[in-house]
């Protein structure tokens, strides 16, 4: 049984770390940053099969984070995880180095698939490592964590389409359902209701959670483990800004920089020390 | 050149498990004989070139040597995105196919021709363009694809081009292939071109003009070397495409002039800064663009007396 105290803990770490470093670095996209930090500590400390000694183990489990704005999140669960020192981070943001808004290529940081930060392109290349396993005859499993506004770029669903005629059933999709897209809601800016529909519309499994419920997290992790001839998309209904009541589901920080006095605002609120 | 490629990619798939090929939703029948030797390895991704590009990439990443396939706009500009971020920024042996570049398919419109890929692929970093001349050149241009670590892009022309090579060149990427030697002047051709220049290398041995012809298989990396040393031993090179004059061969072998300060003068001979508005033939649309060996003859002849 998973501890889920000991993960949602882990998420509150997280999310103190990544506003401590949005702050310090001036690094944005801070409330979709919150929205999907439960979602990768399900992954990453419950799900994902992966070895930190072996980053690059034919038969790892692979993780896309498709919405790679979230890539200061990504950061920190990585190096909690234990893929490069923690210490590393301290640089966040330095000229030269590789900590900046969206993933770098595999070959420069251990423990990323794939480097996104242009929406719409980690999907259809976690849908191409899933046909690798399958010509490959390996049994890793893919993932890729999109968001919302993301479901706006067409290659999302062309990608949906090949993968429900390919049966590839080792592919799950996360949606970080926030419901927020850069300038509105997404649901205005691009009619995306009824979201899970639209997925089984396209032959996939669709699943809704709570994406801040780790236990629901969990179960719909465990139903996909279990296997069957489709994909499976986890709709995860998600706050954006979650865990800081003054960022909770207010669009300004998908671009706003917390402040010192912020930083040690949220932190309180987090129960996290000072 | 089109059956070439499906006989070549057969061969090379019995031969390396790890290759394997996405087709954009054309081909019917062309690939039969590929997926008899492993139909695990055949993609149909359907009119999805985006996709089909990620998903190539996906694969490259993981370990495979995909081949992507379908007509030239489609796999080039209407993709050009996941070209550059996917394949190129990701730096995957991933091998692109155009087929029915250039004029090819000129009866189809200009939707369907292809007369700026090899301007916007060149400049990707890491990406070789390669367009090589027959058949024949298209079998080594795919061997040598296969063995590069990073993505290549390879346009070809449909079928019934010319044979110049009577068997597979050995061909090495970045540098020229001489058809036929010369003296006076180099005709530098890009392609499908190839039947073109060496007629138009006839007609000025006719008037006594001693014409070299080159492949140019690489417009990507460019043999500087070679062109070095024409620029030495020529006063005029010609380059030739099928392919609009911003951003191709010409282009690039006028860059290289500039960088390198060469004495020699270039004609260049390519489409101009236009669409195609009238329907015709490949053949029309080669006369009405000069593309002729008569029309580069007559060029080549004068700028050589002047």
């Amino acid at each position: 049984m998973a501890d889920i105290a000991a993960l949602e803990a882990r998420a509150r770490t997280l999310r103190a770390r990544i506003i401590e470093t949005s702050s310090r670095s001036g690094t944005p996209h801070l409330g979709s940053c919150l929205s999907c930090v439960d979602i990768l500590t399900a992954l990453y400390f419950e799900v994902l099969r992966i070895d930190v000694n072996a980053p690059r183990s034919p038969d790892r489990d692979r993780f896309i984070l498709s919405k790679g704005h979230g890539a200061p999140a990504l950061f920190q669960v990585l190096a909690m995880r234990g893929f490069y020192p923690e210490a590393m981070l301290d640089n966040y943001g330095a000229d030269g180095g590789v900590f900046a808004e969206h993933p770098p290529t595999p070959d420069h940081l251990a423990g990323i698939e794939a480097a996104t930060g242009s929406l719409g392109h980690g999907l259809p290349i976690g849908l191409g490592m899933a046909l690798a396993a399958r010509i490959q005859r390996q049994s890793y499993k893919v993932f890729a964590v999109l968001s919302d506004g993301e479901c706006n770029e067409g290659s999302v669903w062309e990608a949906a389409l090949l993968a429900a005629s390919q049966k590839v059933s080792d592919l799950c999709v996360v949606i970080d359902f926030n419901k927020w897209q850069a300038t509105g809601r997404s649901e205005e800016v691009l009619a995306l209701a009824p979201l899970a529909e639209k997925w089984r519309a396209f032959g996939w499994n669709a699943i809704e959670v709570d994406g801040h419920n780790m236990n629901e997290l969990l179960g719909a992790f465990a139903i996909f483990a279990q296997g069957n001839e489709r994909p499976t998309a986890i709709i995860a209904h998600t706050v954006k800004g979650k865990g800081v009541s003054f960022m909770e589901d207010d669009n300004n920080w998908h671009y706003r920089i917390p402040t010192a006095e912020e930083v040690i605002k949220s932190k309180i609120e987090l129960g996290v020390p000072v | 050149m089109r059956n070439a490629f499906a006989d070549e990619v057969t061969k090379l798939a019995a031969q390396n498990q790890r290759v394997v090929m996405l087709s954009g939703d054309i081909g019917n029948k062309l690939f039969d004989n590929f997926k008899k030797v492993d139909e695990r390895r055949f993609y149909n991704c359907g009119v999805a070139e985006a996709n089909m590009m990620g998903v190539a990439a996906g694969m490259a990443l993981s370990g495979l040597r995909p081949l992507v396939y379908t007509i030239t706009p489609f796999t080039t500009t209407r993709c050009f995105e996941q070209i550059r971020v996917d394949a190129c920024y990701h730096h995957v042996p991933v091998t692109i196919v155009g087929t029915g570049s250039g004029l090819s398919y000129a009866e189809l419109g200009p939707t369907h021709h292809s007369l700026e890929d090899m301007a916007i692929l060149r400049t990707l970093p890491g990406m070789s363009v390669l367009a090589p001349c027959d058949a024949n050149e298209l079998r080594a241009c795919l061997r040598a694809a296969l063995k590069q670590d990073g993505p290549v892009y390879i346009r070809i022309g449909k079928k019934g081009e010319p044979t110049i090579f009577n068997e597979v060149p050995d061909l090495h990427i970045g540098r020229a292939s001489i058809v036929r030697a010369g003296s006076d002047v180099a005709l530098l051709s890009a392609g499908t071109m190839m039947g073109e220049a060496l007629a138009a290398a006839d007609r000025l041995h006719a008037e006594g003009i001693s014409a070299e012809v080159v492949s140019m298989h690489s417009i990507k990396p460019l043999d500087v070397e070679y062109l070095a040393g024409a620029a030495q031993r020529f006063k005029l090179i010609a380059t030739i495409e099928e392919h609009g004059l911003i951003g191709g061969l010409g282009s690039a072998v006028a860059e290289w002039r500039a960088r390198a300060n060469a004495p020699v003068r270039q004609l260049a001979f390519g489409t101009p800064d236009e669409f195609m508005h009238e329907v015709g033939s490949q053949e029309y649309a080669r006369r009405k663009y000069g593309l002729t060996a008569e029309v580069m003859a007559s060029g080549v002849s004068q700028a050589f007396r002047e």
